[in-house]
This record gives C-alpha cells, structure tokens and sequence, in this order.
C-alpha cells in the first residue's frame, strides 16, 4: 500500500488524551471521535487537514489509555497513515486492530518538515518526503499484521477468514 | 540459559518449553477483565457473529469508571454491559458495590501468581504485584479473547529494577516509580517487561508494590512484575485460595537492562504538567498554589494510602481554599477505613470522601477541574485535559504529598508534618 500526502508534525509523547480527549470516550461513534481530533492541542486542526494526510510525532506516540478512540479517530478524520520514532505498546496494538497503518522511523521523522509532502510504501518499506527528495527505511511489519491493516483490522480479518467460536 | 518471570508464563501459555525476546507467540488467556468497555467487546463480538464467549469462568466483568452513573449516557452504558453479563452468561460480575478493577480483582481471589491477563484498562498491570502477567488491551483485542480465549504477544525484552536502601520517613513507593520516571524516561520500558525486585521490593507491603506495578505501564511496560512471595500466599489464602505456585525469575535470565536504584535519600517526588517524566523533588518545587488535592485511583486508593493521609492531617484542617477528596479504591477499603476509624479523622480534617470508583482521575466525575486551577493527585496521569478543563494543571505526588499540600494550600514537603 502507498500513503501520499502533506504532513502535520507534533513532538513526543502525544497520549491518548491528547488524540481525543477522555470527555468524549463515551460515544460508540466513529464520526463524533474524529470530530475531536486533536482539539486540545490545536482547535482548528480538523479544518487544515485533507484526506490522506499524514501524521507525524516524535517518541512515545499514542501514550497512556488502551482506549480505542485514539485510532479511531484518527483514520476517521481521514488521516492515511502516523510516522513517529516510536509508539506507546497498546496504542502500537489498537491501531492494527483498528486498520490504521502506523510506521517507526526515527530518521524519517527527522527528516520531515512541518507541511511536506511525503509516500509512504509500506510493501517496499520506505518513507520518501517528496519536498526534499530523502527517502527513508522503515520498520518491516510481520506478515500477520500486514494482513490486519490490509483487513481493515481485526475484526474485518476474522470475518474476511470466518474464525468462529469452536 | 534461563529465563524471566515474562518469558516463563509467556512460555507456558503458548505451550512452549521456552521463549525468546522478539518471538510472536499465540497465548491461552486465564483470565480477562473487562470494565464499561464491555459495551464495546459485545459490540464487536456480535458484529463479527460470534454468539458465545470461550469460557464465562475466566471473565470478570465490572462497573468502576463511573459509578454511580453521572450522566444519563453513562447510565445508558451500565444497562448495556448489566444486560450482555446476563445475555452471555459471564459468571463474575461487580456493580456499584465493588470499587476499581485492579484492587477489587485481586480482593476476590481472581489474581494467582504465574497468571496471564489481559483487561481493557492500561493499568492491568497492577497484577504484576502478584507475580501475575497483567496487561492492558483494546476492546476489539478483548472481543477476540472473549471469543477464542487466545491472543497474540510479542515476547518482550525484561528489564530489572534493583530496589535497596530504607525509604526515609514521609516517602512512600509512589515516590520510587516517580523518580523512575523522572530519571529514566516514560519510555525506559517501552514494550518491555519490568521487575522489581531486591532487599527493598521483598520488604514492601503488597499496596506498595501494587502502586509499582501499576505505574509500570506510565513508563510503557507492558507487564510490571514483583516476585511472589508469602505476602502474597498470605493475602490469596485469606481469599479462597489454598493452592498455586510461587514462581520467580531464573538466576541466570537475560535482562536487557538492570537499574540499581538506591532510596535511602530519596525525597518526595512531584510530577509537573502535563507529562509523569516531568519529575522533580518537593524541595524543588515551586510555589505552586492548590485548588484540589486528591488521593484516590487504582494507584493510591488503597488502605496504608489513607493511613499516611490521616498521619500528616489528623488533628488538623484542610486549608480553606482546598478542596481535598479521598476515595477509597474498593469497598473493602472503605469498610476497613470506617471501622478503624480512618474516615471519620479523614472527614474531621475537612475531607470529602466518595463511593469506590475511578473518580475523577480520568475525568469523568466526581471532582473535575475548572479552569486556571491545580490539582495534586496520588493518581497515575497528569495529562492535558485528564481531569476536566484543558487548561487545568495536575501534579502527580504520593498520598502524603498530596496530604500535606491540602494543609497549606500549595504544593508542600510532607516531612514537615511527620
């Protein structure tokens, strides 16, 4: 698979609350967690970005509770896709099982900018940041997880393979 | 070459004679804990048509989040999870009179050492303080351990704290984690398993050890382990429980990394805004004026937590522009603490005390903040926004920092009151 678009680069340790904020966790609704994306560390976020677009942090993304409404959000805003130097083990977990790809590659995220645009390839296992013409390595991904994100996550893979209770 | 408490139970659950750091297993879950976010586990199981759980005697549902029900929402989602319990036959279930996961689980004799469990809470592994592997999923993960009682794990890296010294008069095990943090980083465990062991980790109460393991995951472990011992055998005999065995690291495991931490000068530890990194000692702390002081949650609501609040307030008032709010973790505690007169010096120093739940600690109710104003919390998290308004600001200390921060109104050392 292949993510194009521009970038929106936060730093480190952007947690969960942060993502979406815990006020709104009891709604079921994809729509209403995208509606609060971010909103707390930027308000006017949702109304910058295009579908596609790409998220970019630092360390320690996704930091903090093991709700689900953080990947959820996120590829319900329209977001293709996060890059950070690395992410926070639960969240890492959720956003297979959620189908939202996410790639660790700490020089990719010092080599992007703040507004570049950037391919990801996740089959070749590289990050090109089209403004600047760098491509990067990525982090490969087991086979079984290449296959969630492809799925559409977990429970899109249990249905695509039929798993049953015995 | 031997191995760690991690790779040992990770090793037996995947049927495995041994296992390695980086190795993907498939697991057999014994037990899993489920909290509101079973609304969401059901959702997902009947969306992908599953109709029945692998074994409703290794499922325990309960109510904590938001009890009683603080919104006509949240009183929508108690009747969804009360139904499915019923509707799926899940044989353990706790409403309002039970208190917060990680404390009620382990009070029901649920949590044996050796154990592999997964909850839909980040702080399941609280359970590492009783040699159990606890750690904490998302409810789409949870719906296919409902459904299979299997789930896949990276084998991770185990790193080891080595605690020693004698923890000075005024400073408690919070403390300890907090200046972890503080030294090392929120990511030093990054999808690593911890232990805590060492001359100081076996001398420790289990409520210290169990605010340790509980914290591991704010340092990004994935299980937070201390070693079982007869505290622990002592506390599960009381509990319904006569048989299991103690399990414990091999001496020569791989450890990834081994910290010495020394705590004989240690001091109170604050956690500033809005990250549990951002430590520094009390003494360094800055005038910083109190709106609320709150000592409660799965990391400090447990009964040697109140007894420190009661050392340092007795006899006293809470400062007149402090809202101090105390919650015992369970029920259990909070029948402990009224018999031996715990609440009753608590209330007379000027403290609110609420029903056995999370509270406010991730912002849903019972004592959220408004703007411009400070919290100190014996709590886990000091995020942006946790607590009520964004623009509201949580300090993260120990049960008897928060205590004598209530007294004066700013943030203060609470060696000055002992």
């Amino acid at each position: 698979m292949v993510y194009q678009g521009k970038t929106w680069k936060f730093g480190a340790n952007v947690d969960t609350d942060a993502v979406i904020p815990a006020r709104y966790l009891n709604t079921t609704d994809p729509a209403e967690m995208a509606s609060h994306l971010m909103e707390d560390i930027d308000p006017k976020f949702l109304e910058k970005i295009k579908p596609g677009d790409v998220l970019v942090a630092e360390e320690n993304f996704g930091c903090g509770s093991s709700r689900e409404h953080a990947p959820i959000a996120i590829k319900h805003a329209g977001l293709s896709c996060v890059v950070a130097k690395s992410f926070a083990r639960i969240f890492y977990r959720n956003s297979f099982n959620m189908g939202l790809p996410i790639f660790a590659s700490a020089e990719a995220v010092e080599g992007i900018n703040q507004g570049d645009e950037v391919k990801v390839d996740s089959e070749a296992g590289t990050i090109e940041n089209l403004s600047t013409g760098k491509i990067f390595k990525v982090q490969s991904i087991p086979p079984f997880m290449q296959q969630l994100i492809e799925a559409g996550g977990l429970m899109n893979y249990v249905k695509k393979f039929k798993m049953k209770t015995e | 070459m031997g191995m760690t408490l991690a790779e040992k139970i990770l090793a037996r659950a995947s049927g495995q004679e041994r296992v390695t750091p980086g190795q993907y297993v498939t697991a057999q879950i014994d037990l899993a804990m489920a909290h509101e976010g079973l609304a969401a586990v059901f959702m997902n199981l009947a969306r992908a048509g599953w109709t029945k759980v692998w074994d409703p005697s290794r499922i325990v549902a309960l109510l904590d989040h938001y009890v009683p029900a603080p919104t006509e929402r949240s009183a929508e989602i108690h009747k969804v999870v009360r139904a499915a319990v019923k509707q799926w036959g899940i044989q353990h279930f706790y409403g309002e009179r039970a208190g917060i996961c990680h404390q009620v689980l382990p009070e029901k004799g649920h949590i044996l050492p050796g154990m592999l469990i997964v909850g839909t809470d980040s702080h399941t592994t609280t359970y590492g303080a009783f040699g159990a592997a606890g750690t904490g999923i998302g409810f789409t993960d949870m719906a296919y351990v409902f459904a299979t009682g299997k789930l896949w794990f990276k084998v991770p890296e185990t790193i080891r704290f080595d605690l020693q010294g004698k923890l000075p008069e005024g400073v408690m095990s919070k403390d300890i984690i907090l200046s972890i943090a503080g030294k090392y980083s929120a990511e030093v465990a990054q999808y690593k398993a911890v232990e805590f062991i060492g001359p100081l980790a076996e001398e420790m109460s289990l409520a210290s050890r169990m605010t340790m393991s509980n914290m591991a995951v704010e340092i990004g472990a994935k299980f937070g382990f201390f070693i079982p011992d007869q505290k622990v055998s002592d506390f599960l005999q009381g509990r319904g429980q006569t048989s299991f065995p103690l399990i414990s690291p091999d001496a020569d495991a791989p450890y990834e990394a081994i910290y010495q931490i020394e705590v004989s000068s240690l001091e109170p530890q604050v956690a500033y805004p809005y990250s549990v990194d951002n430590v520094r000692p009390v003494s360094e702390a800055q005038e910083v004026k109190i709106h609320q002081a709150f000592i409660g949650s799965c990391t400090n609501g447990r009964l040697e937590d109140l007894h420190m609040a009661v050392k340092i307030l007795k006899g006293k008032k809470v400062h007149a522009d402090v809202r101090l709010l105390i919650i015992p973790a369970s029920w259990e505690i909070y029948q402990e603490a009224i018999k031996d007169g715990t609440l009753e010096a608590l209330i007379d120093a000027g403290a609110v005390i609420g029903n056995s739940s999370c509270g406010p600690c991730f912002g849903a109710h019972m004592g959220l903040l408004g703007s411009e104003e400070n919290c100190i919390a014996a709590i886990n998290r000091n995020f942006k926004g946790r607590m009520g308004s964004q623009k509201a600001q949580v300090f993260l200390s120990s049960p008897a920092t928060v205590a004598a921060s209530a007294l004066e109104g700013k943030i203060t050392d609470p060696r000055n009151y002992l």
